[in-house]
C-alpha cells in the first residue's frame, strides 16, 4: 500500500498551531481557575499568567494573521457547502466501516469541508466573542478614566467571556478527538508535526470515490 | 612609567586633602562642642519657666500656670469635642457626643460622670451641673505629658490622684500622686502613649471598644502598623491626625468613608481630613499594579490593608450580653469567669463577654453617614439586633466604599413600656450603681431621671449592634490581603452586593449548562471513538 503524501502545513503554520495549543490550554487552565471552577496556582497567580497567555497570543496572532494574508491562505477558510454532507455522512458511517475519506487534502484545500465550516465558526465567532470581552477584562483599569464605566458592566463581560470559554473547550475537545478521524488515526498529527499529511492510496484515496 | 609617576603624585595631592579636610572637621567638632546644648524638638524648655516651679496641689492650677503664656488654648479646647463631649451631625441634626449616645458596652455616662470623666480633658465633670466655660478647668497634662507619669483614676472625675492611693483597692500597695510641677516642665507634643490613655482603653479596659486601637499600639512594631512601628516611621496619633487649633481631625460621628480630594498639597484650602489614607497616598496610590488603583475605586484603603484587627496580641469584646449579669458565685459573692487566654468572659457585674484577637472584618458598603439610635427613640424588641447606630451606604449611591467595619453585638436593657433604650447608673460606690447592687430597676430609674428620660419601671432585653469602621492597624504592604481572601467562593466579601468578582460572583446556571455541555461533547467523542475501535476490531 503505497501512502501519497503531500506537503500540507508549512513551517510557520505549524509554528502557530502548536504554540496556540500551548496559549489556549493555558488560558483554559487558568481561565477557569480565575473563575473559581478549581484552585490550582491560587487566584492571584493564575490571573497573572492568564494575562501574560493573552498578550502572547496578541502577538502570536498578529504573525500569524500577515502570514495569513501574504502567503494567500486565508482563502483556506472561505466556507463552502458542497461534500459537507458527504463529510457528514462520513463521520457518521463510513468512517465505522473503513470507507474512504471523502476529502483528499491537497495544498489549496488542505481542510475538509467540515473543518472549514468549524475553523471559521471559531474564528469569526468564538475568537472575537473571547478577544472582545478579554480586551475588555485587560482595560478594566481605564473604565473608569475612559467613560466606560457607564456603559459596560464587569458581570455582563465576565458572562460571555465564560461563554467563549465554554464554546473554546467544546471546539479543543471536538477538534483533538477529530485529529484520529484522518485517513489513518494519526495522519493528521503527524501532518500538524511534520507538514507531510498522508492522504491514501492513489487508487481508493480520491475525493468521493462512491 | 610616565603613567605610574602620575598616579603617585595624585597620591599624594589627594592625601595631603584628606589630612587638611580631617583637620578642618576636627575643628569643627571642637567648636561645637563648645556651644551650650540646645533642645532642637521645641524652642521652649519648659522646666525653664518660673510659672512652672514649685508644687502643684491640683491640675487646675497648673492649667492656670499654662495659660499665663497659651492664652488662647482653654478657649480652643472649649471648642471641641474632646470638650464637650457633644457632637451636632450636620447632616441629620442628631445630637450625639458622649454626654448624648448610647452604645452597647458599658453603655452610657449618665450617673457614671465621676469614672467616665476620668478621660475627659477637663477636671471636675462629676455631675451633670459641670461648667463647661471654666477655663482652669481644662486639663492640659492629660494630652501633653511626655513622662507617662499623669494618670486620672477612675471615679476622681477627671483629676489625677492628689495623695497616694492604694491601687487596686485592697492590695495594701499605695501608689504615690504624680508630680505635676515635674510633668508640666516636661511638657511636649501628644503621643501615642497620651492619645492612647483613653482611646485604647476605650469601653473600659485596653482594646475592649475599637478593636484597631489598643495598648500594643504604643510601641508596635512592623507588622502591627505600618506607619507606627515604633523602630521604623514611628507616626505619633497627630501625624495623621494633623491639629490645629486643637481641634483633632477624624471622625466616629461623621467619618470620611470616601476621599475624592487627592494627596494634599500645602496651601491648598478645603481639601478635606487629613487623617484620611487619600491625604498622604492619594487616589493612585499603587505604582506597580495599577489595577489595584481600580480596586481602590470601590474598596476602601483599609479593607486589604487591615487585615485583622485585635492583631497586636490584646483582645477586644465582640459581644457582651448584660442579660446575664447577677449570677453570683457560690459563696454568694460577686465572680468572674475566665476563658483559656485568662481573658475574663463573664463578670457578676456586666454579663457575658466573647472576645476576639486577629478578627477578620465584617464589609460593607458605607458613605460616611451614621445615624444613632438616641435616648428618646423607638426601639423594638425583635430576633433582628437594633442598631445603636446604623451606617448608610449603597453600591449605586456614588460615595461609598467597601469598609471593614468591627460589628459590636450585645444584648442590653431596655424598657419594653416605653421602647426605648435606657441609660442605667452602673459605676460607683452607692446603694444605687448596678455594679455593687445589682438591681436593674433602681440603677435604670437613676440614670433616666438625670437625663430628663421617662422610665417605665420595667426592664426587658433587647438584642443590639453596633458600628465601628476600621482604620488602624495598617499593615506592611505583603502583609495586606491576597487575592483570593475576596476571589474565592469563601469570599470576605461574600454578601456584598453590586460587585462582581471572578472566582465568586459566577452564575451557576451558566456554569452548569457550560460543563455539561462540555462534559456531552466528551462524552459523544468517546463513544465515537469506542465504536470505530470495535467496528475495525470486528473486521
Amino acid at each position: 500500500m503505497s501512502a501519497t503524501k503531500i506537503y500540507v502545513f508549512k513551517r510557520f503554520e505549524r509554528f502557530w498551531h502548536w504554540a496556540q495549543m500551548l496559549l489556549v490550554l493555558t488560558l483554559l487552565t487558568t481561565g477557569f481557575e480565575v473563575h473559581g471552577a478549581y484552585r490550582l496556582f491560587g487566584f492571584e497567580r493564575a490571573a497573572g499568567y492568564h494575562t501574560i497567555a493573552a498578550w502572547s497570543l496578541v502577538g502570536l496572532w498578529v504573525f500569524a494573521i500577515f502570514w495569513h494574508f501574504t502567503t494567500g491562505e486565508w482563502k483556506q477558510y472561505i466556507p463552502t457547502l458542497a461534500k459537507v454532507d458527504a463529510m457528514i455522512k462520513y463521520y457518521a458511517l463510513g468512517i465505522f466501516t473503513d470507507a474512504p475519506h471523502p476529502f483528499r487534502a491537497t495544498r489549496l484545500k488542505k481542510h475538509n469541508p467540515l473543518q472549514r465550516l468549524a475553523y471559521l465558526g471559531v474564528l469569526l465567532f468564538i475568537s472575537p466573542l473571547i478577544w472582545v470581552t478579554g480586551w475588555f477584562y485587560i482595560l478594566h483599569d481605564n473604565w473608569t478614566a475612559w467613560g466606560w464605566d457607564k456603559y459596560l458592566s464587569l458581570e455582563t463581560v465576565a458572562f460571555f467571556h465564560t461563554v467563549a470559554a465554554f464554546m473554546m473547550l467544546i471546539f479543543l475537545i471536538a477538534h483533538v478527538y477529530l485529529t484520529t478521524a484522518g485517513h489513518t488515526p494519526t495522519s493528521h498529527i503527524k501532518a500538524m508535526i511534520t507538514g507531510w499529511e498522508e492522504v491514501g492510496d492513489e487508487e481508493t484515496g480520491a475525493p468521493a470515490a462512491k | 612609567m610616565r603613567n605610574s609617576t602620575t598616579r603617585r603624585w595624585q597620591g599624594v595631592v589627594a592625601g595631603l586633602w584628606l589630612i587638611s579636610a580631617g583637620a578642618f572637621a576636627a575643628a569643627e567638632i571642637k567648636e561645637a562642642k563648645e556651644a551650650p546644648p540646645v533642645r532642637l524638638d521645641s524652642t521652649a524648655d519648659h522646666s525653664k519657666f518660673k510659672q512652672l516651679q514649685g508644687t502643684f496641689d491640683s491640675g487646675p492650677k497648673v492649667t492656670k500656670a499654662c495659660l499665663s503664656c497659651h492664652t488662647e488654648a482653654a478657649r480652643q479646647v472649649h471648642r471641641t469635642k474632646h470638650w464637650t463631649w457633644e457632637f451636632l451631625n450636620p447632616d441629620n441634626q442628631q445630637r450625639l457626643g458622649k454626654k448624648n449616645v448610647l452604645n452597647n458596652f458599658c453603655i452610657s455616662i449618665s450617673q457614671n460622670y465621676p469614672f467616665c470623666t476620668s478621660c475627659h480633658v477637663g477636671y471636675g465633670w462629676k455631675d451633670k451641673n459641670f461648667d463647661f466655660a471654666a477655663e482652669e478647668n481644662v486639663d492640659c497634662l492629660v494630652c501633653h505629658d511626655t513622662t507617662g507619669n499623669y494618670k486620672k483614676l477612675p471615679g476622681l472625675a477627671g483629676h489625677p490622684a492628689y495623695k497616694p492611693v492604694e491601687t487596686p483597692p485592697g492590695s495594701g500597695n499605695m501608689v504615690k500622686p504624680p508630680d505635676l510641677a515635674k510633668i508640666a516642665q516636661k511638657i511636649g507634643k501628644t503621643s501615642r502613649d497620651t492619645c492612647g490613655a483613653c482611646h485604647f482603653f476605650g469601653g473600659g479596659g485596653d482594646g475592649v471598644k475599637h478593636g484597631d486601637m489598643d495598648s500594643s499600639l504604643a510601641a508596635p512594631d512592623k507588622d502591627l502598623d505600618i506607619h507606627m512601628d515604633a523602630t521604623g516611621l514611628d507616626f505619633t496619633c497627630a501625624t495623621c491626625h494633623a491639629t490645629s487649633s486643637h481641634d483633632v481631625p477624624g471622625s466616629r460621628y461623621k467619618p470620611t468613608a470616601t476621599d475624592k480630594h487627592g494627596a494634599h498639597i500645602r496651601g491648598k484650602m478645603g481639601q478635606g481630613n487629613p487623617a484620611t489614607c487619600q491625604a498622604c497616598h492619594g487616589n493612585t496610590p499603587h505604582k506597580e499594579k495599577a489595577r489595584l488603583n481600580t480596586h481602590a475605586e470601590k474598596i476602601a484603603c483599609q479593607t486589604c490593608h487591615v487585615p485583622t484587627f485585635a492583631r497586636g496580641g490584646v483582645a477586644t469584646k465582640m459581644s457582651w450580653d448584660w442579660s446575664t449579669a447577677g449570677q453570683k458565685g457560690a459563696d454568694g459573692k460577686h465572680m468572674t469567669r475566665k476563658d483559656d487566654h485568662n481573658h475574663v468572659i463573664y463578670d457578676t457585674r456586666k454579663g457575658d463577654f466573647v472576645l476576639g484577637e486577629k478578627v477578620k472584618p465584617e464589609y460593607r458598603w458605607f458613605n460616611g453617614d451614621i445615624s444613632y439610635t438616641l435616648l428618646g427613640d423607638k426601639v423594638e424588641k425583635s430576633d433582628v439586633p437594633t442598631g445603636v447606630n446604623r451606617i448608610g451606604g449603597s453600591p449605586a449611591d456614588g460615595r461609598s466604599m467597601i469598609w471593614p467595619m468591627k460589628v459590636m453585638r450585645g444584648v442590653q436593657p431596655f424598657d419594653p413600656i416605653n421602647k426605648t433604650l435606657v441609660m442605667p447608673h452602673t459605676a460607683g460606690n452607692d446603694d444605687i450603681g448596678f455594679w455593687k447592687n445589682l438591681e436593674w430597676e433602681k440603677a435604670i430609674a437613676d440614670g433616666m431621671q438625670n437625663m430628663g428620660a421617662p422610665f417605665s419601671g420595667k426592664v426587658d432585653f433587647i438584642k443590639t449592634e453596633m458600628f465601628w469602621p476600621i482604620t488602624h492597624m495598617v499593615a506592611p504592604k505583603d502583609k495586606a490581603l491576597a487575592c483570593a481572601e475576596c476571589h474565592s467562593a469563601d469570599s470576605r466579601l461574600k454578601g456584598i452586593d453590586g460587585i462582581y468578582m471572578p472566582s465568586h460572583s459566577q452564575k451557576r446556571w451558566l456554569d452548569i449548562a457550560g460543563w455539561l455541555a462540555a462534559a456531552a461533547t466528551l462524552l459523544g467523542v468517546l463513544i465515537h471513538g469506542a465504536l470505530r475501535i470495535v467496528m475495525s476490531r470486528r473486521k
